[in-house]
């Protein structure tokens, strides 16, 4: 694997970049695999690469039906943030920001992690208090967050209208080193390491059929052929309910359209990560200067990756109303994405019915933020068959009633 | 966008009057049922990618509850029918074989 | 140089003389005008900076799909940033400024960029400014912002000067285009009999036509679109809307329709923009084509035009770019702007067509005198900040030999691609087209509607079609397929026969010349704004970036403000020839809506301010108000936190309240809380499954405090029920609840239970509903006189119909402040009189109104449990020791089953108790009580957490509850809170009543 760097990218440019050879290989698939992951979006590349990295198990393929990072990896709002209240969700979503901290250099793949810093307004004495119990959860996990009045909020966020006159600016949650990065960057980044280690990146291959004997997944059936694996992990978001039904279990999962959209680029002038849940929306400016603007999910299942327009109206009505100064810029683009939600909002990273079969999903609105930590638990519990990080979220807490409730805390949105 | 017809007016209804209840049909189990029924009554979707049958309140309009019968890649709707039912009405199962023939839904073909 | 002609012109009234600014210098434009055309008339070629490179950048485009031109519009509360000139109408006072540059548009310091744009190929930041670390955030980031964005943003305070508005359309057909096709289409339509509605995103009908000439039967075709348009406007079943865009097609026939009313009028009164949604049976696309620009070296040099526009300047608003203009094709319609130009009296030094040979407007052409080179293309073009030179090459070949020309415009047409937007935004698949070389409708695939069969029909070139004859019969069919789908017969008419000069083919040329060298290829931009060129997307390619959406993302090819308009095409055969595969299969990215961008002004509508969401005001709410209410928003009510005194804070109007309440009288508005009525012979046997307690036998008479869990097991509701007569209950939920509650008991009623016999209604604004709280409670009650309200008339936990003073009401004997207190019922309009009526009895009683925060104190004193407070979703009846409220002797109720799995049966579960400071300090809100250690995750091991915290005036200190692991068995032990101050608080685990522990004080 070539090193990248500002000295590489001269050193090729004197050739006009003729040089550069691809990020990933595109191999053909082996008979065999230590590991199959399915799906190579952020989820499954992290899982491969960190059962690489930590496990020393490097052969493995990520199989994926369409083209690495075609899913919800490439089509979130790119937020990071580990402000979560249940220590389960706490805990993984501050190893994934910790982890994203190092990304780039860890990856040599700039992933542009930006900690600009996240805030989430406080907007009813219902939200204060939320977001207060919020804190002292997190000053206990080791998530660094503080509670902040709305003169540091109008400091911080100058385009902010405190005093509207509906829902006026309480306070905040507010998360300093929380951010972005760049989304895309972030599935390439893991391909290019998996790759570089010796795996396999097999796209445009469709799994067709898991195989079992005597409760054991032996392997998967694709449109490239038969592939034998001791272990299979399924992490492919909204398409979990096909894939588990090919390995013989159910899931507690709905697939419906989340959608967010973006202004046209205008220079700089939010600098931190909003997010207004009473008036439901959330908002930050990208590197490009785009305002990124999360929206709401439809009510219906759905999989279609498009949504209905009255959620675009409710959500940019409320920023409007948040921002005034946003009612002259205009909406450049619209998108919807499928995300697959469990009965308690909160991920499935687990064991299965099927012996060495796994599964990664549900994560909701809330995946791409949690990527590095996700394939980091999922690699150990795939390894060794115990993680810490992804004990409570476990596929059977829906039968024990053990659920891990993220929206306690002032009906928080992802 | 969607619209559905409400099985009790016939009025074309627009999806702004209207809220998703989820997967229709379920079974419910209470007391004395197993903990792998209560949790799958609770829990466990069909979540199809196709044919499904879901709950719909008209909450801006006559407050009824009914269930449309849906495409989830399509959108194309088969037919809605009043919730006061345990099985789709024949004519709805009729309207999607002729689209799917073979289709299966829980125990619905 | 870029001139207004003497000649040509039909949009503008040259007797009308328009005065704007760019960049603060006064120039002047005619009416009718778009800043684009009359910035060229000024000679004002270079407009702006593209995003990347910071290149200069002139207007390339006439229309909608204009990458370049953009700049920001108006001053203050108007400034719009990003505004496209092309489609920008000129009025007097306009002001406009270009963008992205600094510090001014013709000597710009991030201009150093195309310098280095050898060092900055796509994905370049990828490889780069990764070490050291912190570099990112505080050097490398800041820097490339700064650099980034376009527009400047409006200040930071400023408010929308403008007004918006929604509007709901139902039509049987949407005639998406109101060019000569969109025209037609609609009249076939209407022909029907159908229901029309014809919108125009310009300011004019008739589109392009009226440029590119022709004749429809015997008449010029310009005069065929003014007779369909008088036509159409005779109509009643048709409604024309111009500068109304279609901006989105959503599923089941609902699209967007944007209208811009006064953007060429800013102050004018009404709306500046309206969002139309539609809803339509049929939508028929006829949104034309766009014509793509050439891939040369410095094709993004101002001056180079494509040939439509340079055609649409010069007939529609009378402006040449230039005056030396040199034209490359690969297809016979860039003649007619060569033929154009000619006749308008511009030097047209030549035309390079790649092709060998060329159709019969080369001839017209070369019969005017103008040079034809075939086989030839643009090697380079040279110049700056404008065109000075361009080199010819062979068109086969690498670039060598080439021919230096001096001219200061060139005109390029690479081909047209349908306008396949709003045909894809709902699932409409594409075909590619080889003869045209473009992705078209397929009319196999369209968008599906709710009965399962297509519902957009594309007409006119958007349908692939371009010559005029072939585009005529093309819409006039769809307006006709479009009427019969949406159930009308149309008439059995013929199209109007359209003619034009007959065209030879075009041939695909993808890149000039074929085998350009690298650094022509570097040189040769696909996206103008993004600044994309020929060798990214080959980069891209051999990275591995192979899918059409990783090259788009790697490169950001086609995300630029224009979504691709221009670009994407061509970028995609650039892909296709480096992947070696064919275009089809490369496929295009993902066409979403808005077409082009719209304000989110609109999108918003009419809720700003104060109607942003309704506000809901209880019958005595102006009282409040007046009164020194405190608001606090509860739901959509707004509730009284505190009434506080002139001179006094809300904690000390607090605690004033709390202290009254205890020793005097306090009034209370409650009539937020939600009231059920629940009717029906079986409505006992409904209610015992919505309680965890029983309610069937409540006698008549009496009330009884209920709980209510979801059927997952969790309290979600509380409140007083009252039992009005055998087959009538009255249940009262929490604010929050009325809707929500009500809601889940038709659900259950309409879903489950659908046979028994019950009904629901929410009565909840019906009533004003009073708490009269204290020592003094039943005297003022007695001043004011009517029912007995005696203890051993009305008993607690009982209710009774009477009247008080002249009130009729209904008075329920229950407290939920440990007071002697009655919740008393009047008929909402009766409001406002009964408070005033209790104000004034009780002013020797010591009344005073308490808000929201005293009674949450006042319970808290208590230990009663608020739904919100002590619950939070995840809390069962059994954490907070109400195991009294769950019912034995029932089978069933929501949540019994839910109870019994084995995470909700756990004696681990943290349980209610009460918390006393040692110190005598409040704890804050929501902290943790902490255990010994860390888990596996490092994370401090927590016991339980605090639920309410607050300070008693009452009690003098501060009180809590909480719930703590094994809490009820821990009586008297300290636990540690850890607050985020730094300070650690102690508290005493006690019992949750701080406060008149045997309730003598209700009891009176």
């Amino acid at each position: 694997m070539k090193h990248y760097s500002a000295f590489a990218v001269a050193r090729e440019a004197l050739r006009y970049h003729t040089g550069w050879e691809r990020a990933w290989r595109s191999p053909e698939p082996k008979k065999r695999y230590d590991v199959i992951i399915i799906g190579a979006g952020g989820h499954g590349l992290a899982t491969a690469y960190y059962l690489g990295k930590n496990y020393g198990i490097q052969n493995v393929a990520v199989i994926e039906k369409g083209w690495l990072g075609g899913g919800n990896t490439g089509r979130n709002t790119t937020i990071i943030r580990s402000n979560y209240l249940q220590d389960p969700s706490a805990a993984m979503y501050e190893k994934a920001r910790s982890l994203y901290e190092d990304l780039s250099q860890e990856l040599n793949y700039n992933i542009m992690f930006s900690p600009r810093g996240v805030m989430m307004l406080a907007q009813t004495q219902h939200e204060i208090r939320g977001y207060q119990r919020t804190a002292h959860a997190n000053a206990l996990q080791g998530v660094q967050t503080e509670w902040i009045g709305p003169e540091r909020v109008k400091e911080l966020v100058p385009i902010i209208n405190i005093d509207g006159p509906r829902y006026p600016v309480l306070g905040a949650l507010w998360q300093e080193r929380g951010g972005t990065a760049r989304h895309d960057a972030v599935a390439w980044g893991y391909a290019r390491a998996c790759s570089a280690m010796g795996m396999d990146i097999i796209q445009k291959c469709e799994v067709t059929g898991v195989r079992s004997e005597n409760g054991r997944v032996i392997g998967v059936d694709t449109t490239k052929g038969a592939i034998d694996c001791d272990k299979l992990g399924i992490v492919v978001a909204g398409h979990s309910g096909q894939l588990a039904d090919m390995a013989g279990f159910r899931l507690p999962l709905e697939s419906v359209a989340l959608q967010a959209l973006v202004s046209e680029p205008i220079k700089p002038c939010m600098d931190v990560v909003v997010m207004a849940n009473t008036v439901h929306g959330y908002m930050s400016q990208s590197d490009k200067g785009e305002m990124v603007i999360g929206g709401g999910t439809d009510g219906f299942n759905n999989y279609t990756q498009r949504g209905s327009f009255h959620h675009i109206e409710e959500t940019v009505r409320a920023l409007v109303e948040t921002f005034p100064m946003i009612s002259r810029l205009k909406m450049l683009r619209q998108w919807g994405g499928i995300v697959d939600m469990t009965g308690d909002r909160s991920p499935i990273l687990s064991k299965t019915p099927l012996g060495g079969c796994f599964i990664n999903c549900g994560w909701g609105t809330g995946g791409f933020k949690a990527i590095p930590g996700s394939g980091w638990g999922m690699a150990q519990l795939m390894a060794t068959g115990h993680s810490p990080l992804t004990e409570a979220f476990t596929l059977d807490r829906f039968r024990e009633g053990r659920f891990i409730d993220e929206s306690v805390a002032a009906g928080v949105a992802h | 966008m969607l619209t559905l017809k409400c099985p009790f007016t016939g009025a074309l209804l627009d999806e702004t009057e209207l809220n998703c209840g989820g997967e229709a049909h379920r079974k419910r189990f209470g007391p004395g049922s197993s903990d792998e029924d209560f949790e799958t009554y609770m829990f466990t979707r069909e979540n199809p990618r196709g044919v499904h049958f879901e709950l719909w309140l008209h909450s801006y309009g006559i407050g009824k509850w009914f269930i449309a019968a849906r495409d989830t890649e399509t959108m194309e709707v088969y037919g809605t029918y009043p919730a006061q039912t345990t099985e789709p009405p024949q004519e709805v199962i009729d309207a999607i074989n002729a689209k799917h023939p073979g289709w299966t839904w829980r125990e619905f073909s | 140089m870029s001139t207004r002609l003497a000649n040509h012109g039909r949009l503008i009234d040259r007797s009308k003389k328009v005065t704007f600014t760019f960049n603060g210098t006064s120039m002047q434009g005619f009416e009718g005008d778009t800043l684009a055309s009359a910035l060229l008339a000024n000679d004002q070629m270079m407009v702006g900076r593209s995003f990347k490179y910071h290149r200069p950048r002139g207007v390339v485009a006439s229309g909608a799909e204009e990458p370049n031109a953009l700049v920001g519009l108006g001053q203050g509360n108007r400034f719009e940033p990003n505004q496209r000139a092309t489609t920008t109408e000129l009025f007097n006072g306009l002001t406009s400024v270009s963008q992205n540059h600094w510090p001014n548009l013709e000597f710009d310091v991030g201009a150093i960029n195309t310098h280095l744009s050898r060092f900055l190929p796509a994905g370049f930041y990828y490889k780069m400014f990764i070490h050291p670390k912190p570099f990112w955030k505080h050097v490398y980031e800041p820097f490339i912002r700064q650099s980034a964005g376009l527009g400047k943003a409006p200040d930071k305070d400023s408010r929308d000067a403008d007004t918006y508005e929604h509007f709901y359309a139902f039509t049987d057909v949407l005639v998406i285009g109101g060019g000569i096709a969109g025209l037609q289409a609609a009249k076939a339509a209407a022909a029907s009999g159908a229901k029309v509605l014809l919108i125009e995103q310009t300011a004019h009908w008739g589109g392009r036509a009226p440029v590119d000439g022709g004749t429809v039967g015997d008449e010029p075709v310009d005069k065929f679109v003014e007779q369909l348009v008088s036509e159409l406007e005779t109509m009643d079943n048709v409604t024309m809307r111009n500068r109304c865009m279609g901006a989105g097609v959503y599923d089941h026939g609902y699209v967007l329709g944007y209208e811009r009313l006064t953007d060429h009028a800013p102050g004018a009164q009404g709306p500046r923009h309206r969002l139309w949604r539609i809803r339509a049976k049929q939508v028929v696309t006829a949104t034309g084509a766009i014509e793509r620009p050439l891939s040369f070296a410095g094709n993004d040099v101002p001056g180079v035009i494509l040939a439509s526009a340079v055609r649409d300047y010069v007939v529609n608003w009378g402006v040449t770019p230039g005056d030396r203009v040199i034209i490359a094709t690969n297809n016979d319609d860039a003649y007619r702007t060569a033929i154009t130009l000619k006749q308008a009296g511009v030097d047209v030094i030549r035309v390079v067509d790649a092709r060998s040979s060329a159709g019969l407007l080369a001839e017209e052409a070369r019969q005017l005198g103008i040079r034809v080179d075939p086989g030839k293309a643009i090697a380079k073009v040279k110049g700056g900040k404008r065109v000075k030179k361009v080199e010819l090459c062979n068109q086969d070949g690498i670039g060598g030999a080439r021919e230096e020309v001096d001219c200061d415009a060139v005109a390029m047409s690479g081909g047209w691609s349908p306008v396949v937007h709003l045909w894809s935004h709902c699932g409409g698949k594409l075909i590619w087209d080889e003869a045209n070389a473009h992705f078209r409708p397929d009319p196999k695939r369209p968008p599906l509607g709710a009965d399962g069969d297509g519902f957009v029909v594309a007409a006119g070139s958007a349908n692939g079609p371009l010559a005029l004859g072939d585009v005529l019969t093309d819409a006039h069919a769809a307006g006709k397929a479009a009427a019969k789908a949406a159930g009308h017969k149309p008439k059995n008419t013929k199209a109007p026969s359209g003619d034009a000069t007959e065209e030879a083919a075009m041939e695909p040329v993808w890149l000039m010349p074929a085998n350009a060298d690298i650094q022509l290829r570097m040189k040769s931009w696909l996206d103008f704004q993004n600044d994309v060129k020929v060798s990214d997307v080959q980069l891209a390619a051999r990275e591995g970036y192979e899918s059409v959406e990783h090259t788009k993302r790697y490169t950001t090819l086609g995300m630029a403000t224009d979504q691709g308009k221009l670009s994407n095409i061509n970028g995609l055969a650039i892909l296709a020839d480096a992947l070696d595969a064919e275009i089809p299969k490369v496929g295009t990215t993902t066409f979403r809506p808005p077409y082009t961008p719209i304000s989110m002004g609109a999108i918003g509508g009419e809720a700003r301010g104060e109607v942003f969401q309704p506000i809901r005001r209880t019958p005595m709410h102006d009282w409040h108000d007046k009164n020194g209410a405190d608001w606090e928003p509860v739901g959509h009510w707004r509730r009284t936190y505190a009434y506080t005194r002139p001179g006094e804070s809300v904690h000390d109007a607090v605690n004033r309240e709390v202290k009254n309440t205890r020793e005097n009288l306090g009034l209370l508005d409650a009539s937020t809380l939600g009231k059920l009525i629940v009717k029906g012979p079986d409505a006992g046997k409904f209610l015992d499954m919505m309680y965890t307690n029983m309610m069937s036998t409540l006698k008549v008479g009496k009330c009884r405090y209920g709980l209510m869990c979801s059927e997952n097991g969790f309290l979600i509701d509380d409140g007083v029920v009252a039992r009005i007569d055998d087959d009538t209950w009255l249940c009262h939920t929490t604010t929050g609840g009325a809707e929500r509650i009500h809601g889940h008991m038709e659900e259950w009623l309409q879903t489950e239970w659908w046979d028994w016999k019950v009904y629901v209604a929410n009565v909840t604004e019906q009533y004003a509903q009073i708490a009269v709280v204290g020592p003094n409670a039943r005297k003022v009650l007695e001043k004011l006189g009517g029912m007995d309200v005696s203890k051993e008339a009305l008993p607690f936990m009982e209710w009774r119909d009477g009247k008080i003073g002249d009130f009729d009401c209904r008075a329920y004997r229950v407290s939920f402040s440990g007071e002697l207190s009655y919740e008393i019922a009047v008929a909402a309009s009766h409001g406002q009189a009964f408070w005033d009526a209790l104000m004034e009895a009780g002013k020797e009683f010591g009344v005073m109104p308490y808000g929201t925060e005293c009674l949450h104190i006042l319970r808290a004193e208590k230990g009663f449990i608020m739904i919100g407070d002590e619950t939070d979703g995840t809390v069962i009846p059994q954490d907070l020791g109400l195991n009294w409220a769950l019912s034995k002797k029932k089978e069933d109720y929501l949540g019994k089953r839910a109870h019994l799995r084995s995470h909700m049966a756990d004696p681990d579960r943290w349980k209610l108790v009460g918390l006393e400071t040692v110190d005598g300090s409040v704890i804050p809100d929501g902290a943790y009580a902490v255990g010994e250690g860390v888990n596996a995750n490092g994370q401090r091991n927590v016991i339980g957490r605090v639920t309410s915290t607050y300070y008693s005036a009452n009690l003098g200190k501060g009180i809590a509850m909480g719930l703590i692991k094994h809490g009820p068995d821990r009586m008297g032990e300290i636990v540690e809170f850890p607050g985020t101050d730094d300070k650690t608080y102690k508290a005493k685990i006690v019992d949750p009543i701080f406060f008149d522990k045997d309730g003598e004080k209700q009891n009176v």
